[in-house]
């Protein structure tokens, strides 16, 4: 194993009674990636992350963080890693401070470092103001901040984050969006499982996808992409302000070209590579005006459909 | 054990600044000062003429015929839901509330969780007790102005420590509970339950079995099982030095005080009680243990 490899699942099984909740499961996340981890409901997203933190047993297979097998050495791996839980929850009668005061000393912080660090993780987060306000008044926006300072008071290599976004408004969600990127930036590997597709895209720089327990996908949205919908090819879309059949004739000449189709004024032409330049070229010497042109982005969305519409 | 003494601090913080707990001891501290005045008034009135032996100690048993005024029947009532108050939501109280997922991803072994919240627990109990005890010895002290001597030092210092160790398995249990059953609600009566069937159906089915086969012994072996019975018989042999062992059964109801005891003998006397609480306590530990070290801890 390279000392990339952060997080890793090998053949990972998990079995309630005859319930196969996930079935050899083979991941493997390097250090600085942001990982998203797609599925339905019940795919086996939460139970993944508990095998990896140790928080439930495998039923075979190993999860090995930084290098440490989550089930038999749980506490080093908990050391090295944060976990914010689906529905995190703080001690309400305590404030923010002293909630955080008890995970830091926890983690074996001093009482001096641990203030300090408090203190710098509660404005990173923005609850500066609410420091010394009890968690009871906390909206779940607020909390689900406060569940990010609480993974980063111990200042881990991995965060794992459990449907982070669920269930807040969506200026909250832009502020965890920011704030889990913030984390990356400060190389903190990150593994996040979620189903609100837009939001994994923007952060995510992998992703993985789960259906029943099985790993059908692994990696960057735009390889996903171009291997499910356009098959393994690059897309290039064209408009043009007088398509002519022509210079359609003309593209599918060019070296490279695999395919054209039209639609209206918009051409799709698949092709091995970028031949955006080429392409520009042809059109030039044609004289056709190109109002724009772009390689086709894949949305998450499609992506994912495309996925589950084939299992079924 | 840094770990451990994290959980601890915090545990214990919260037991002194729950609402309950200041509630409870309200009302143990208040009963037992009221119990020893009364007490005292009437060891006074007695004229404590009987015998000049443990006068010091009797503050703590005698009180008339009345047995419900006694301050070990006092004591047997409270200590076990003290424990249960602090026990009973230990872990589901975590759980419901979306702690214990966050608690058990940080770098401790589970049972440091389970060992601070019970340590947390009985430090709680003992400081009760202690101050309780203090009490009662300090306004006795006022009121009937005898001091006590080595010995009856050395007798209620272990009836403290017994004391602590019945709560001790109270809060054993009550937190058992809270391990096997998902609610508050229900783990709260359960220990509840288990308190009430101990205290008032042991006996019951003890004299009941007693009476129906003839043979008193059934009823003392029944009640063995009883950690209030355990109690009570060992704190019987601690205050009462002249404590009516099975054979001299017959010269007490002949109207001959026996001889009072030496504190060893006494405890010797109270030696297989006090083993049998520890024994129950260590065997709710380790059913929580067994329970909940492998227990999947998901966050809904």
């Amino acid at each position: 194993m390279s000392d990339k490899v952060i997080i890793e699942t090998r053949d990972l099984v998990k079995n309630y009674g005859k319930f196969v909740a996930v079935d050899k499961l083979n991941l493997s996340v390097n250090k600085g990636e942001v990982f998203g981890f797609l599925g339905p409901n019940g795919a086996g997203k939460t139970t993944t992350l508990l095998m990896l933190l140790g928080l439930t047993e495998p039923t075979s297979g190993t999860a090995t963080v930084c290098g440490y097998d989550s089930t038999k050495e749980p506490v080093k791996v908990k050391h090295l890693g944060g976990y914010l839980p689906e529905k995190v929850g703080f001690y309400d009668d305590l404030t923010a401070v002293e909630n955080l005061d008890y995970t830091a000393a926890l983690n074996g912080l001093t009482r001096k470092t641990a203030a300090k660090k408090i203190s710098e993780v509660l404005q990173m987060v923005g609850l500066s103001d609410m420091a010394q306000k009890k968690v009871g008044t906390f909206s779940h926006g607020m909390k689900q901040r406060l569940g990010i300072a609480d993974v980063m008071v111990k200042d881990p290599l991995v965060a794992f984050f459990d449907e982070p976004t669920a269930g807040i408004d969506p200026e909250g969600i832009e502020q965890v969006l920011a704030l889990i990127k913030n984390m990356a930036k400060r190389n903190v590997t990150v593994m996040l499982s979620s189903h609100q597709l837009h939001q994994v895209q923007k952060i995510c720089t992998k992703v993985g996808i789960l259906s029943k327990g099985h790993l059908v996908a692994q990696g960057s949205v735009e390889e996903l992409g171009r291997e499910k919908i356009a098959g393994g090819k690059v897309r290039i879309q064209v408009q043009l302000a007088e398509p002519s059949v022509k210079l359609i004739k003309l593209i599918e000449k060019v070296k490279g070209v695999a395919g054209v189709e039209t639609k209206d004024d918009i051409l799709l032409i698949s092709c091995e590579k970028d031949l955006r330049r080429q392409i520009a070229k042809v059109a030039a010497d044609c004289d056709s005006l190109i109002v724009h042109m772009k390689i086709e982005e894949f949305g998450l969305d499609e992506i994912y459909m495309k996925y589950f519409s084939e299992q079924k | 054990m840094k770990g451990l003494m994290a959980v601890f601090r915090k545990e214990l913080a919260d037991n002194f600044n729950s609402m309950r707990f200041i509630i409870l001891s309200l009302i143990v501290l208040g009963g037992g000062v009221l119990l020893t005045i009364f007490v005292a008034a009437q060891n006074i009135r007695s004229g404590v003429t009987e015998t000049t032996q443990y006068i010091f100690l009797r503050l703590f048993t005698v009180s008339g015929d009345s047995q419900l005024l006694s301050f070990p029947f006092f004591m047997s009532f409270f200590i076990p839901i003290l424990g249960i108050v602090l026990g009973f939501d230990a872990i589901n109280g975590e759980r419901a509330s979306g702690n214990l997922s966050r608690l058990s991803s940080q770098p401790i072994y589970r049972d440091t969780v389970i060992n601070g919240k019970f340590l947390a627990g009985v430090v709680t109990i003992a400081i009760l007790v202690i101050s309780l005890v203090g009490l009662v010895s300090g306004i006795g002290l006022r009121l009937i102005g005898v001091p006590p001597g080595a010995e009856e030092i050395l007798r209620l210092f272990t009836f403290t420590f017994i004391s602590i160790v019945y709560g001790a398995f109270w809060l054993a249990l009550a937190i058992l509970f809270s391990v096997l059953l998902s609610r508050v609600a229900t783990s709260a009566l359960a220990s509840i339950g288990v308190w009430i069937f101990v205290l008032i159906f042991v006996p019951l089915i003890g004299s009941i079995a007693g009476s129906a086969t003839g043979n008193d012994q059934i009823a003392s072996y029944i009640s063995l099982i009883s950690p209030i019975a355990l109690y009570g018989q060992s704190i019987q042999a601690i205050l009462i030095p002249s404590h009516p062992v099975m054979f001299v059964v017959s010269l007490y109801y002949t109207g001959l005080e026996p001889n009072p005891l030496p504190l060893n003998q006494s405890l010797l006397i109270a030696w297989p009680q006090i083993i049998s609480l520890i024994a129950l306590t260590a065997l709710c530990f380790a059913g929580s243990y067994i329970r909940f070290m492998r227990e999947e801890i998901r966050a809904t």
